[in-house]
């Protein structure tokens, strides 16, 4: 048999390939040379066949019949069949192999080998794909490599140390002894991976964390060291001395600070010089200010600290390279709920950032931009929103649209103003709104009585110009149908009054029903407008004409609608004007307004609208109430009653909960989850008589072109809260935020802990089945608190 | 707990999205690493320079740098210090470099074991283990003089 060609030649000849299909020959024509040396024992070419074997492993092609091989490698002599034999080893096997365990004892040898080059290959190949038995078996070879004085071996035994935890956590105590000595190291490589393994011990156990809290003023020493010692050639990069030291080390004080009084006191000087020393004309030095930011932020540091912090983010929104900008917005929003202040004087920075050509920093500033908007700063920060929306991506506007509503809900210095400002979203994203918000405007316009002249006569206009844009629509042909009065007398004070005809309205609601773009929605919608002017209007005969004409059409919905108002023309005629009265102001909480003869559809556009929604509404009630009785507690009862604005009630109350959360609460509303265009937002809410529950409703939207089917919510919660979780609205997340589900969960927190969650979706999506898991760790402190 | 501070993998891709090195500290199935794999490339080859060098990856983030043809990716936890690990891979390449002599493409092809070296030497366990530039070199040239 030839010599097996070299690594080299075989290389070379691959790369020669032109097509997949030749490859893919070559491959196959050495892999089966390959195996019959192999079948041969042969000693010295085994190498060479193994190197080979890895190469076409990483082409793509399947190398497993090479893993035995692999293993006689490692058990091999010679040092390049060693160093071969545990490369094949990490590429090509891993814990669900057998096989890999035979290679425990060749490493327990290797550990223990004279040449310290082969006991590192032992130690990396460990640290990297040691499975929990093997580590067990060697973790005592480990701990003795971990005390000797050979620092090259040191710093790999360190690291190989924490694979070990994270493998085997009970094993964490085994090297508690050895790393009494580590912080004195002088070698920096060393102390580097000491750094590591403390915070590897002191993430895992909180017992290990108070016993090496008694670290940090040796830990402040070696930071200040580093920082006055100037240079030194081996460690320096850019001038700065061993940059990777300097944050390892403050991202340890990180953890040993948090919620410590002492250690922050003690950490607060060494962090100032930080903050101020550092230089900051490279990613280098950035590098060690942001995670010194974190730092601040994270342990109870003084006030003055927390500015200092604040403030180099600001400059860092300043900076030219879009990385650390990235960066620091991303810490702006952590930060933004509990340093509010400090954080509002970089606001015009922030807002600068919307025109960042970078979609996910816009999309931060974005986010950051209405978590700063408050009472004083509304109208000029709508200002540069609004313009925003205009000019923005798609994918953002229906983000925007809810925030600018929220915000106008929340601060909008008058109604006028209020109502401009939806207008001008309606008008310039109004088919990427959500649907839940047309009810809540409708409610809106409804409470503010004095508008609804100026109102209808604006949204007329609109539709005049426009009506491709549903929400708009819908909106609008409501208002028409509630106050066509008011139009067409031309009573409007804010603005010039119009001349319009009653025929003029007329028309422009037929045309609605006849044209392409509305949805069928909407026509429903214009149909009932058309109807409430006939106690509003004079051509009545018109009204019944068009009514009558809807009574055959093919769209179920509106043939029901028609023929019942064509009811209400013949044998009910008596009871149409108490029926078509004017809307009362609607509660914002709980029970519905209209106080009308619920008729088969209701006149209340609200719940005509919450018909389309798939599951009875009546049903979340009664189960509600089982899971009750699971819970026990008295004063829990009256709360589901009153407080959860919907079930019990009817209708309009689930769309409304929006509204209805932001003023009960006063909690803003967080976005849990945003992937894979899944987003899940959650609005809190108080139950009154008992602060120790939180009422947490998730809205659950989809932005993806196809429904997620089967959407199941689960979440999980630390054992010192009760967790639960009422039905939701529905299992089907339409697509293309047509709609949301929404669930209530109640969380019980008598110790007033920070709340977190575990959260698990499932659904499925284009045939497939998705799952995923996720921390929800930013919940606004006044939801716990 | 959550897993913090630790990187999940190391991939250097070149911009056809053949694999130069994966190197892999996290457990993954032979099929779910080659979709991972195509997944960061499609990822990260459609960004160009008016992006940032952060990229939302399922639960993860990759901090990821283009050298001429070859694209260096590292996945961390989203919690993780990006500007910390581009330093890292700005680390790793000045060492290659520094290795191979001014390297190009094929200098990691034909000595792609030797890269993994380098790979060992300077990143254990999922953490970054040396970072003296020096150091590392005088280690990898002992490692030649063995062989």
């Amino acid at each position: 048999m030839p010599a097996p060609i070299r690594l080299r030649e075989l290389i070379r000849t691959i790369r020669t390939a032109r097509t997949q299909a030749e490859e893919r020959e070559m491959i196959q024509k050495e892999c089966a040379a390959i195996r019959s040396s192999f079948r041969e024992e042969d000693n010295t070419y085994r190498c060479r066949n193994v190197a080979k074997l890895l190469y076409m492993h990483m082409l793509g092609y399947p190398a497993h019949f090479g893993q035995l091989e692999c293993l006689k490698l490692i058990a091999s002599q010679k040092f390049t069949d060693k160093r071969i034999g545990y490369l094949g080893a990490m590429l090509l096997l891993d814990e669900r192999q057998d096989v890999h365990l035979l290679m425990t004892n060749c490493i327990k040898n290797d550990l223990n080998h004279s040449t310290q080059y082969v006991q590192g290959l032992a130690l990396c190949t460990l640290g990297c794909m040691g499975s929990s038995e093997m580590c067990r078996d060697l973790a005592g070879e480990v701990e003795k490599l971990l005390k000797t004085s050979n620092s090259y071996l040191r710093k790999k035994a360190a690291l190989c140390a924490v694979h070990v935890i994270r493998k085997v956590p009970e094993l964490m105590e085994m090297f508690l002894p050895a790393t009494k000595n580590l912080l004195s190291e002088k070698n920096h490589g060393v102390l580097h991976t000491s750094v590591v393994l403390l915070t590897e011990m002191c993430e895992r156990s909180p017992d290990m964390l108070a016993h090496f809290r008694k670290l940090v003023p040796q830990l402040v020493r070696i930071l200040k060291n580093l920082i006055m010692s100037g240079y030194s050639p081996e460690h320096d990069v850019s001038g700065i001395s061993d940059p990777f030291l300097q944050v390892r080390i403050l991202r340890l004080l990180r953890i040993l600070g948090k919620g410590d009084d002492d250690s922050s006191e003690a950490m607060n000087d060494i962090l100032a010089q930080v903050a101020t020393n550092t230089e900051t004309s490279k990613n280098v030095g950035n590098a060690i200010l942001y995670e010194t930011v974190l730092t601040i932020m994270d342990i109870k540091s003084e006030s003055g600290l927390r500015v200092l912090a604040i403030n180099i983010l600001g400059r860092f929104l300043l900076n030219n390279d879009k990385n650390i900008r990235y960066v620091a917005l991303t810490s702006l929003l952590k930060t933004v709920q509990t340093d509010h202040n400090a954080v509002q004087r970089h606001r015009s920075t922030i807002v600068d950032c919307l025109k960042d050509l970078d979609v996910s920093i816009k999309r931060r500033a974005m986010e950051l931009s209405f978590a700063l908007v408050n009472g004083n700063n509304i109208r000029g920060m709508m200002k540069e929103l609004l313009y925003f929306l205009d000019s923005c991506d798609p994918e953002f506007k229906a983000d925007c649209a809810s925030g600018v509503f929220l915000a106008a809900e929340k601060y909008a210095p008058s109604k006028r103003w209020h109502i401009d400002t939806i207008m001008r979203v309606l008008t310039t994203a109004g088919s990427y709104v959500r649907d839940d918000s047309v009810p809540n405007l409708i409610q809106l316009i409804t409470n503010s009585v004095e508008m609804h002249a100026y109102t209808v006569q604006r949204l007329y206009k609109a539709l005049l110009d426009d009506i491709s844009q549903q929400p708009l629509v819908q909106v609008a042909s409501w208002c028409i149908g509630e106050y066509g009065d008011l139009l067409v007398s031309g009573q409007c004070e804010e603005e010039e009054p119009i001349q319009v005809t009653e025929d003029e309205v007329l028309d422009v609601l037929e045309g609605l029903l006849v044209s392409n773009l509305s949805t069928p929605v909407t026509r429903g919608y214009a149909l009932t407008a058309i109807m409430k002017l006939s106690t509003r209007f004079t051509s009545v005969n018109r009204i019944k004409k068009v009514v009558s004409i809807y009574g055959s059409s093919i769209d179920v919905e509106l043939q029901q609608r028609a023929v019942e108002y064509n009811a209400l023309f013949k044998k009910y005629d008596h009871m149409r004007p108490a029926l078509l009265e004017r809307m009362p102001i609607m509660e914002k909480t709980a029970s519905n307004g209209p106080t009308e003869i619920v008729q088969t559809n209701g006149e209340a556009e609200p719940s005509v609208v919450e018909a389309k929604h798939p599951p009875p509404v009546t049903q979340p009630t009664n189960q509600a109430n089982d899971l009750l009785d699971l819970l026990g507690g008295n004063d829990v009862v009256p709360v589901i009653q009153t407080t959860v604005p919907t079930k019990p009630a009817s209708a309009g109350g689930e769309l409304l909960d929006l509204l209805g959360d932001l003023s009960l609460s006063g909690i803003p509303p967080m976005t849990a989850y945003n992937k894979n265009g899944l987003k899940i937002d959650f609005t809190f809410e108080r139950a009154n008589p008992n602060p120790n529950i939180a009422v947490i409703t998730i809205h659950a939207s989809n932005s993806t072109e196809a429904d997620m089917t089967d959407f199941v919510f689960q979440a999980a919660v630390p054992k010192t809260f009760q967790l639960q979780l009422l039905s939701p609205s529905s299992n089907v997340v339409p697509t293309l935020n047509q709609g949301t589900v929404t669930q209530v969960i109640r969380v019980l927190n008598p110790q007033k802990q920070q709340l977190r969650m575990r959260i698990k979706l499932t659904y499925t999506h284009k045939g497939s089945a998705v799952q995923d898991l996720a921390e929800v760790n930013n919940f606004p402190p006044q939801s716990w608190q | 707990m959550s897993v913090a501070f630790v990187i999940r993998f190391i991939l250097i891709q070149n911009r056809a999205g053949k694999t130069r090195l994966a190197k892999w500290y996290m457990q993954f199935d032979d099929d779910e690493k080659q979709k991972l794999i195509e997944e960061v490339h499609a990822v990260v080859t459609v960004r160009d320079a008016k992006h940032t060098n952060f990229v939302e990856f399922r639960n993860f983030k990759i901090i990821y740098r283009r050298y001429a043809g070859l694209y260096f990716c590292i996945c961390v936890d989203v919690t993780d210090n990006n500007l910390a690990y581009l330093e890292g891979i700005h680390n790793f390449v000045e060492v290659l470099n520094e290795y191979f002599h001014n390297v190009c493409e094929l200098d990691l092809v034909f000595n792609f074991y030797k890269v993994y070296t380098v790979v060992d030497e300077m990143f254990l366990a999922g953490e970054i283990r040396e970072t003296s530039q020096t150091k590392v070199l005088k280690q990898l040239l002992m490692l030649q003089s063995l062989e």
